[in-house]
């Protein structure tokens, strides 16, 4: 049973067709995987741990090829057309954080003086231009993160990829961040494909959530959270909202069970 | 849109201890910090007083063990010669610890960049490093025509080991998250290693540099020992060895306690170069409260 997603005009971004992905020892990772993704689409990719959602991920960064099957970018890739954010927030520690969020463009060997402005917009964007001049060791958690996001978007990706980014933060923080990524997201108007084990989080964000099952890891489903944005603190206790997670709950199930 | 946490940033002062605990904490912090050089002054003067009584009440003559009162004269009297042979000594360490440095950490960037040069080279990098010195320095001065290219070659060879070895852990101690970012933007070979290896290996760097200096000066004073004075005058360790000979032991102590001083010196200066370069971001670096 897969969940018709509506028909709309948005151009695609890409689209991954029948991918396999094998790893040595015949470990199963991924089979015949389809996914289409469409400018501004919030995607999540839920399911439990082995279900292959993280190796997803690595595959449409380009970090590893697939086994079977292609990945079709509907335009030539260029370096900063993806922004990725890991579970850790992985900065350079030796860096503050203006140099942190100034990399991507460092590395297109753009100069600072030029990139300035893209870098402080990005973080006016997560809220830390008073703290552009930190170290990351003198910044919590959840502002690491923050900064790391901020360093996904400085370029105006077409695609931001999220590897469970939130899944170490306590709750108010992720609630928080959930909130802002939102609003961020709504602002710059970019492409995002989410990875999360959280039902609750996956179906405040996402406007489609692809549930996966392991061993192998395959999607079971297509949910569509069809409830508009901007969605705020309203939208989590509301009726629909509870709906929709139940919707996605037993689609979890069905996947767990599947496994 | 507002930050998670309300910090201030640059963060203010600490509040003034208002309470019984910390207040213990802090006073017990204060004592071991005077502790850190009122302990090893006062043990360093109980050993000096010792050493004179030991000498004077059992008559010791000054040829075989000269009281500290002989040493301390022979440390001013004889500071010409012993100053100018401490510098040659340092000028020769600290010769040695820059091609140690620049050879071990060479060395280390072009094994990193090249799996095949470094399957061909390391083992004879170790085979080098575990050789005693003291065995191979008769060797190169049968070779090596001048004595302060042998004596370099010497402390290098002791020296530039812990600092390749260290290096190469660091350039391999890259966060794997970091390495996929640098991927995904597409960076070069040389980007990496600039921006992102060369960075994160530092702090190793800055150990294997403190370990090296304190060998380039062993390194100094084994191939003092070994190729003699002639030539290029002498270091301390020459100065010590000819002082033994003429039963100067007097002498023989006051050059070794400027051996030790330069030893303490070099550790010193390379400690406090270490922490300004990681005060800012490493961990090491970072005093914590509790």
């Amino acid at each position: 049973m897969v969940a018709v997603v509506p028909f709309d005009q948005r151009a695609e971004v890409l689209r991954m067709n029948a991918v396999d992905k094998i790893f040595p020892g015949d470990v199963q990772a991924l089979r015949g995987m389809d996914l289409q993704v469409r400018e501004g689409d919030f995607i999540s990719l839920l399911g439990p741990s082995g279900c292959g959602k993280s190796t997803a991920l690595r595959l449409i960064a380009g970090l590893s090829d697939p086994t079977a099957g292609r990945i079709e970018w509907a335009a030539e890739r260029q370096a900063g057309d993806i922004g990725v954010v890991f579970q850790e927030p992985t900065l350079m520690p030796w860096a503050t954080v203006m140099q942190n969020a100034y990399l991507p463009f460092r590395l297109e060997g753009r100069s600072f003086n030029s990139a300035k402005d893209d870098i402080l917009q990005a973080l006016r964007l997560v809220g830390l231009e008073k703290f552009k001049n930190a170290y990351p060791r003198e910044l919590s958690g959840g502002m690491k993160m923050r900064v790391s996001i901020a360093r996904a978007m400085v370029t105006n990706p077409k695609l931001i990829l999220m590897d469970e980014p939130f899944a170490a933060l306590d709750e108010i923080t992720r609630f928080k961040l959930n909130n802002d990524l939102l609003e961020m997201q709504a602002r710059i108007g970019c492409t995002v494909i989410f990875v999360t084990h959280s039902v609750f989080e996956s179906v405040f964000l996402s406007d489609r959530i692809v549930v996966m099952a392991a061993r192998p890891g395959r999607v079971i489903e297509e949910v569509c959270v069809d409830a508009p944005y901007p969605r705020t603190e309203e939208f989590r206790t509301s009726a629909e909202y509870a709906a929709h997670c139940r919707a996605a709950s037993r689609a979890l199930e069905a996947a767990m069970e599947a496994a | 849109m507002t930050a998670d946490a309300q910090v201030p940033y640059p963060p203010t002062a600490a509040a003034p201890v208002v309470d019984a605990e910390e207040a213990r904490r802090a006073r017990k912090r204060r004592i071991e910090q005077a502790a850190r050089w009122v302990l090893p002054v006062v043990v360093m003067a109980l050993t000096i007083w010792l050493w004179d009584r030991l000498v004077a009440w059992n008559d010791i003559p000054h040829y075989i063990l000269p009281g500290p009162g002989r040493v301390w004269g022979s440390l001013t009297g004889d500071w010409a010669i012993l100053w100018d042979a401490a510098l040659l000594t340092g000028r020769i360490t600290l010769m040695a610890l820059v091609v140690a440095v620049l050879g071990g950490a060479g060395l280390a960037i072009l094994f990193n960049q090249s799996r095949m040069v470094e399957l061909s080279f390391y083992p004879y990098a170790v085979i080098l490093q575990v050789t005693p010195v003291v065995a191979i320095a008769p060797l190169i001065f049968i070779y090596v025509e001048s004595k302060t290219v042998g004596m370099l070659l010497c402390a290098w060879i002791v020296a530039f080991f812990p600092v390749l070895s260290s290096t190469t852990l660091g350039l391999n101690s890259v966060d794997h998250n970091l390495r996929d970012l640098f991927r995904i933007y597409h960076a070069s070979r040389w980007q990496k290693l600039w921006m992102l290896q060369l960075p994160s290996a530092l702090p190793y760097f800055l150990g294997g540099l403190k370990i090296a200096g304190g060998l380039s000066l062993i390194g100094a004073v084994v191939a003092e020992l070994v190729a003699g004075t002639g030539g290029v005058g002498a270091g301390l360790a020459a100065r010590i060895q000819e002082a033994g000979y003429r039963l100067n032991i007097a002498r023989m102590f006051a050059a070794l306690a400027l051996v030790a001083a330069m030893g303490v010196f070099i550790f010193a200066a390379l400690s406090l170069l270490s922490h300004l370069m990681l005060r800012k971001w490493h961990e090491s670096a970072i005093k914590r409260e509790g």
